[in-house]
């Protein structure tokens, strides 16, 4: 994944939480208060601040999969680090090696939708995993095998995430593409904490949301919300 | 044989003493048994509405992941240093002194292994699954180097808990054969594994207690390591620190000598041991305790400087919160009631007293709790992204739990006290004997080397050598 952050505004002139942590949160029942994509706003040296969506990292040298106990937490050969929740025995080792706070534990039943009934756990959803697991975001596996990319990107107003292959070399934000390595190159990318060694698999543009048209020195987005969760605790009540 | 002499006094006093907690149980005990029992109750309490709840009934949550029963964990396992420190290396470089306090503590290393090893287990998110741990386990998890070293651990030290036992079981099997209960008779029968005394079984004994206590030095020194690793093998900055094994055994060491000098101040209070454990124990002991003072003081200067030389964001950040912020009570506590007083009431030969002692003792075992706590919850506040520090209080069910699990320790220390003698009878005979031989040796040797005249002319004045000594019958390896 490649996110310019040049284009990212923290979606403050949608006048909405982030789109991508929305579409996110309505459309893979991420439990509160997870936020598998976070925006963080992030001070600049001058004064001002910068908007920073964080998903998973999904680390080449991922930190969780090297001390996970039980082997429940791997590289697919796509690239991409999933979490079995049928396996995981909630010891939250993963969660203490992850320099970027990407992993998220169910510390109570996790709440879900009504219209979630009939969803079949796998770690490719996630939806169903117990409580005493840890979930994350895992880049929409089941979208990917379907040809589509992933939910944050296509709610992403300003095109400002980009999914691609290494491999192959593309990438896309739905809007156009472009050629991985000279798109990374040309733009100066860089990873976040480059120096631990991890090797993300998230690659960002520098930028403060220019192209969206955002002053630095405008501060504050609107807080993330989970718009289901009332059905979800109504559900719960009425005894799932 | 003829009139019992001063060697043969002493033995039969101290069998006495030594086997009267397992003869005599008084209304006291069955309060206190009462009252653990009660705390240990209210601890399962908290725990059946944590497996009820889930872990949601804690304070921990994503940013602070780990708490109380962590924390929990490396103390009890340091705890469990005691055993090995005293035993094992007092063994080896053969302090006689070490006799009378040695089965006191190979228990605490026993039961502070027992109770250590529940607490991951209690913080575990899945304890239905804890089997996936044998079925799926990776060689390439910390988590499972701890599972291995303290299994290995808790192995290795019953063991050693058990070989010098033998010869004390065989003398309960001979001395508590009047009014015991069948089963208590018949346990020392089997436990003491048909022990004579013969030659051969002591040459036997010898060498297998020779061998353990070789063994689990090396093994006390991994586990705590091991469980430091923990911490150190992640990316976050207090804790990814290659000092953090040598720092977690020095802290183990310490927070195991404060352990054993409380458990011998309450067990020689209770059973009135004040001929055995005398006050030479307890200075001795505080000498260790000073020595570690300073060692721990070492490693924090070491750690505190080298990293807050440099003074990265993260460090900055975590040096505010010890120094001034949210953990300034517990660390100044650390600091100044958990290194500094100790030390001083160690230090001063006004306060160098058992009170002045026990009160050092009391002093670290709080100071490590801190320590522990800081560490763990301390390393985990540092925020890793661009956010508000989070903050972390255990709730009811960590606290009723951490009650449980000192209630616990209690409480096994209490059952142990009614099933085993907890001072090695036959070792501090063994090491009275060869004192009653050597003293007085050594005594007129020095005595004749400081007469001017030389010993032949003052050959009178020499003081009175033991009565009976050759005749008095050898219990346990002999004299050599």
């Amino acid at each position: 994944m490649v996110i310019d952050l040049r284009a990212c505004d923290g979606c403050q002139d949608e006048q909405a939480p982030p789109r991508c942590t929305a579409a996110c949160i309505q459309s893979r029942y991420v439990p509160e208060p997870m936020e598998w994509i976070e925006c963080y706003e992030k001070e600049l040296p001058g004064g001002g601040t910068q908007f920073i969506p964080t998903p998973c990292q999904q680390c080449q040298n991922a930190p969780c999969v090297n001390v996970c106990p039980v082997g429940a937490t791997w590289h697919t050969p796509e690239g991409t680090v999933l979490i079995d929740q049928e396996r995981c025995i909630g010891c939250r080792l993963c969660m203490a090696a992850c320099p970027y706070d990407r992993r998220f534990f169910n510390w109570g039943d996790p709440p879900r939708p009504p219209e979630t009934a009939f969803v079949r756990y796998s770690p490719e959803n996630q939806v169903g995993a117990p409580r005493g697991t840890v979930m994350k975001c895992d880049f929409c596996p089941e979208l990917a095998r379907a040809g589509w990319i992933p939910y944050c990107i296509q709610a992403c107003p300003h095109g400002a995430l980009y999914w691609g292959d290494l491999e192959e070399d593309l990438a896309t934000n739905g809007k156009e593409v472009v050629v991985l390595s000279r798109f990374l190159s040309e733009h100066h990318a860089y990873r976040l904490k480059e120096e631990l060694g991890t090797r993300p698999r998230v690659y960002y543009v520098p930028g403060h949301g220019q192209n969206a048209g955002r002053d630095p020195q405008r501060r504050g987005r609107h807080p993330t919300r989970w718009p289901w969760k009332g059905k979800a605790r109504r559900w719960a009540r009425s005894g799932r | 044989m003829g009139a019992i002499g001063p060697v043969e006094a002493f033995r039969r006093r101290l069998e006495e003493r030594a086997l009267a907690p397992l003869t005599r149980t008084g209304r006291g005990y069955y309060l206190l048994v009462g009252g653990l029992l009660l705390v240990v109750a209210w601890g399962l309490y908290a725990y059946t509405s944590q497996l009820r709840e889930g872990l949601v009934v804690t304070g921990m949550r994503d940013r602070i992941m780990w708490g109380l029963y962590i924390t929990l964990f490396v103390l009890f396992i340091g705890i469990s240093h005691a055993g090995t420190l005293i035993s094992a290396i007092l063994r080896v470089t053969n302090a006689g002194w070490r006799a009378p306090i040695t089965r006191m503590a190979e228990f605490i290393t026993v039961v502070a292994l027992m109770v250590g090893a529940l607490m991951p287990l209690v913080d575990l998110g899945r304890p239905d699954r804890i089997l996936n741990l044998l079925l799926y386990g990776r060689w390439q998890s910390p988590v499972v180097w701890d599972l291995l070293s303290i299994t290995t651990y808790l192995t290795g030290s019953v063991i050693y808990l058990y070989l010098p036992l033998i010869p004390d079981l065989a003398l309960c099997r001979d001395r508590l054969l009047q009014g015991a209960p069948r089963w208590r008779r018949r346990f020392f029968r089997v436990a003491s594994l048909g022990w004579r005394g013969t030659p051969r079984q002591r040459r036997l004994l010898g060498s297998a207690i020779g061998m353990m206590m070789v063994l689990i030095i090396p093994v006390a020194v991994s586990v705590h390591t091991v469980v430091s690793w923990i911490f150190a093998m992640t990316l976050r900055e207090p804790w990814d620190n290659p000092m953090f094994g040598a720092y977690f055994v020095a802290g183990a060491i310490f927070s195991g000598i404060a352990g054993i000098i409380l458990l011998m101040a309450l067990l020689r209070k209770i059973y009135r041991f004040e001929e055995y454990i005398t006050a030479r124990h307890f200075v001795n002991l505080g000498y260790m305790l000073g020595a570690f003072v300073l060692i721990m003081i070492y490693f924090n200067v070491s750690e505190y400087l080298t990293t807050g030389y440099k003074m990265n964001e993260e460090v900055a950040f975590h040096f505010r919160q010890l120094f001034a912020g949210e953990l300034a009570p517990l660390y100044w506590f650390y600091l100044l009631g958990g290194l500094l007083v100790p030390g001083l009431l160690i230090l001063l030969p006004a306060t160098r007293s058992v009170a002045g002692i026990v009160t050092a003792a009391v002093l670290v075992t709080l100071g490590m709790w801190a320590e522990r706590y800081f560490i763990v919850v301390g390393g985990l506040r540092v925020p890793l992204m661009p956010y508000e520090a989070a903050s972390y209080a255990p709730t009811w069910v960590e606290w009723s739990i951490m009650a449980g699990a000192f209630a616990g320790f209690g409480l096994i220390i209490a059952l142990f006290c009614k099933l085993f003698p907890l001072i090695a009878v036959w070792e501090v005979a063994e090491h009275h004997e060869e004192e009653a031989v050597r003293v007085p040796r050594r005594v007129a040797l020095a005595w004749a080397m400081t007469r001017p005249e030389g010993p032949e002319r003052a050959g009178a004045e020499w003081p009175e050598p033991v009565a009976n000594l050759e005749d008095t019958p050898v219990l346990g390896g002999g004299r050599r």
